[in-house]
C-alpha cells in the first residue's frame, strides 16, 4: 500500500513518544490513517495500543512527538479534536443507576444539546436495546452495556473512531451489526483505528494492519486477503523479532 | 445558556442517581443521628454547659456529615470511567463543578434540616427566634464548605488515600468559614440581633466568593489532569 500523504490523513502520528516516569510506552510511533480507512492495531499486552488511542482521544498527553486528528493537534487543540473523535475504551462511560435512555439523555444534555427522545430511542433500536430503554444499566449484561456504550458514542456522529477491543462481550448478532456499522462508517469517509487482540472476523473491517511492539510500529501491512492464520503467523514473527 | 444546561444536566444526573441508590444520603443521615446520640450522652442534662457548646456541636455535626458526603461526590465518576467521558465531551468543564456544587448543596441542605430538627428535639433547644438569622448563616456556611469540598473532592477522587487526604486538605482551608459560622451561630442562639454578627457575615460572603471563583477557575485544569 502506498504511503499516505499527510494532507489526506484524518489521523496523523509522527515520532510519538510517551513515558510514564522511567517507563517508555511509545517510542517514536509514526502512523497515518486516511478517511475511508480502518486500521487494525495489533500488539501484545504493554505494546502501547491503549496509550496511543488515549493520546489521540486527548485523554493522555504525549511526552514528545506529534499526534493530529484532521490536522488539529491533540495536545494543543484538544477541544477541537474532542468534537471529531469517538472513543470506545475499556470503561463503558455509563451510569449504572440510570436507565439506558436516561444515560443517552444525560450525555446529550451535557453536550449542550436538547435531547430528541425519538432520535435516542432510534439509536437504542439500532443496537437492539429499544426494549430495555427504561431499564437501569445495572441490570444489563456486559454485552448490553457495550452496545449501549456504542450507541452513546454514535449519537455524537464522530469523524474518527478510536476503538479499544470493540467486539469484546458482544454476541454474534451485535458483532454483525457492529461490523456492518464500521463498514458503513468508512464508506462514508470516516477513519477507524481499532486496537484488538483478536485475529478472527473482527479484522475483516480493517483495510490495514499495524503491529505495535515495544512501543514502536514493527509492521504495517495491507489487510488484503490474509487469513486469520496468516495474520497470526505474521504477528508471531514480528512480535518475536521485536523481543 | 449552554453552560447552565450542562451544569443542570450534571445536577439532574447526580440527584437521580442518589435518589435511586441512596448510598450517600443514608450514610450521612445515619452518621448524623449517631453523632447526636453521642453528644447527648456525653453532655447529659447540664443546660449551661450545653448552651456554651451547642453552636460548636451543631456545626461539628454538619461538618463531619459534609466530609462524608462531599468526599464521595466524584466517586461516581470513577465508575465505568465516566470521568473520561466528561473530559472528552467538548465544552466548558467548569459546568461539571457548578453542577456538582449544586448537587452537594442540596445534599447538605437536607442533612442540615435533619440535624437542626434533631438538635432541637434531642437537646431541647428553642431555635425559633434565631431561625431566620440561623438559616442565613447556614446557607452562607454551607456554600463555603460545599465550594471547597467539591473542588477537593475532584482533586482527591483518583488518589488512593482519598479518605485520609480529603479532610486533611479541606479543614485548614475552611478555618475562616468555620470561625465565622460558629461565632455567628453562638451570638444568634444567645438572642443577639443579626446586625451584631454582620462582620462575620461579611467574612463568610467574601470566603464564599473566593472559594466559588477559585473552583470555577481551576476545575478545568483539574479535570484535564
Amino acid at each position: 500500500m502506498a504511503r499516505l500523504a499527510t494532507s489526506d490523513a484524518l489521523i496523523q502520528v509522527t515520532g510519538l513518544r510517551k513515558a510514564y516516569g522511567t517507563t517508555l510506552v511509545l517510542d517514536g510511533v509514526d502512523l497515518s490513517v486516511r478517511g475511508g480507512e480502518a486500521v487494525g492495531l495489533l500488539g501484545p499486552n504493554g505494546a502501547g495500543k491503549t496509550t496511543l488511542l488515549k493520546i489521540l482521544a486527548t485523554v493522555a498527553r504525549p511526552t514528545r512527538g506529534d499526534a493530529r486528528i484532521a490536522g488539529h493537534d491533540c495536545a494543543r487543540d484538544a477541544e477541537r479534536v474532542r468534537g471529531l473523535v469517538g472513543l470506545v475504551a475499556h470503561g463503558t462511560h455509563l451510569y449504572d443507576d440510570l436507565t439506558a435512555l436516561e444515560n443517552l439523555k444525560f450525555w446529550r444534555r451535557f453536550a449542550g444539546e436538547r435531547p430528541d427522545v425519538e432520535a435516542l430511542r432510534g439509536a437504542l433500536a439500532e443496537v437492539e436495546l429499544d426494549d430495555c430503554a427504561d431499564l437501569r444499566v445495572r441490570t444489563f449484561s456486559a454485552g448490553m452495556k457495550r452496545r449501549l456504550s456504542l450507541a452513546r458514542m454514535l449519537i455524537t456522529r464522530p469523524r474518527v473512531l478510536l476503538l479499544d477491543e470493540p467486539f469484546s462481550s458482544l454476541d454474534q448478532g451485535a458483532r454483525k451489526w457492529l461490523e456492518q456499522y464500521l463498514h458503513a462508517f468508512t464508506a462514508a469517509g470516516g477513519a477507524i483505528l481499532m486496537a484488538t487482540h483478536a485475529f478472527g472476523r473482527e479484522l475483516d473491517v480493517a483495510s490495514r494492519l499495524v503491529i505495535l511492539g515495544a512501543g514502536r510500529v514493527i509492521a504495517d501491512l495491507p489487510r488484503g486477503t490474509l487469513s486469520a492464520d496468516a495474520i497470526h503467523r505474521l504477528y508471531a514473527l514480528h512480535t518475536e523479532d521485536a523481543r | 445558556m449552554t453552560f447552565l444546561r450542562r451544569a443542570w444536566a450534571v445536577t439532574w444526573k447526580d440527584v437521580l442517581v442518589e435518589r435511586r441508590s441512596k448510598e450517600t444520603v443514608n450514610a450521612v443521615l445515619f452518621f448524623s443521628v449517631l453523632l447526636l446520640f453521642v453528644f447527648e450522652f456525653t453532655l447529659g442534662a447540664d443546660r449551661e454547659r450545653l448552651a456554651a457548646v451547642l453552636p460548636g456541636l451543631l456545626w461539628l455535626g454538619v461538618l463531619l456529615a459534609a466530609l462524608l458526603g462531599l468526599g464521595r461526590s466524584f466517586v461516581l465518576e470513577r465508575e465505568n470511567d465516566c470521568w473520561e467521558a466528561l473530559l472528552l465531551t467538548p465544552g466548558d468543564k467548569s459546568a461539571v463543578y457548578v453542577g456538582k456544587l449544586a448537587g452537594n448543596l442540596l445534599l447538605m441542605a437536607l442533612v442540615e434540616a435533619v440535624v437542626l430538627t434533631l438538635f432541637t428535639v434531642f437537646m431541647n433547644v428553642d431555635v425559633a427566634r434565631a431561625l431566620p438569622g440561623l438559616v442565613l448563616v447556614l446557607a452562607l456556611g454551607t456554600l463555603g464548605i460545599a465550594a471547597v469540598g467539591t473542588l477537593f473532592g475532584a482533586m482527591t477522587a483518583h488518589v488512593r488515600a482519598r479518605e485520609l487526604l480529603f479532610p486533611v486538605l479541606l479543614l485548614p482551608v475552611l478555618v475562616p468559614v468555620l470561625l465565622a459560622i460558629v461565632k455567628s451561630t453562638e451570638s444568634l442562639m444567645a438572642g443577639e440581633p443579626l446586625g451584631v454578627v454582620s462582620h462575620w457575615l461579611k467574612l463568610l460572603i467574601a470566603a464564599d466568593v473566593i472559594y466559588v471563583v477559585a473552583g470555577l477557575l481551576t476545575f478545568d485544569v483539574l479535570l484535564e489532569g
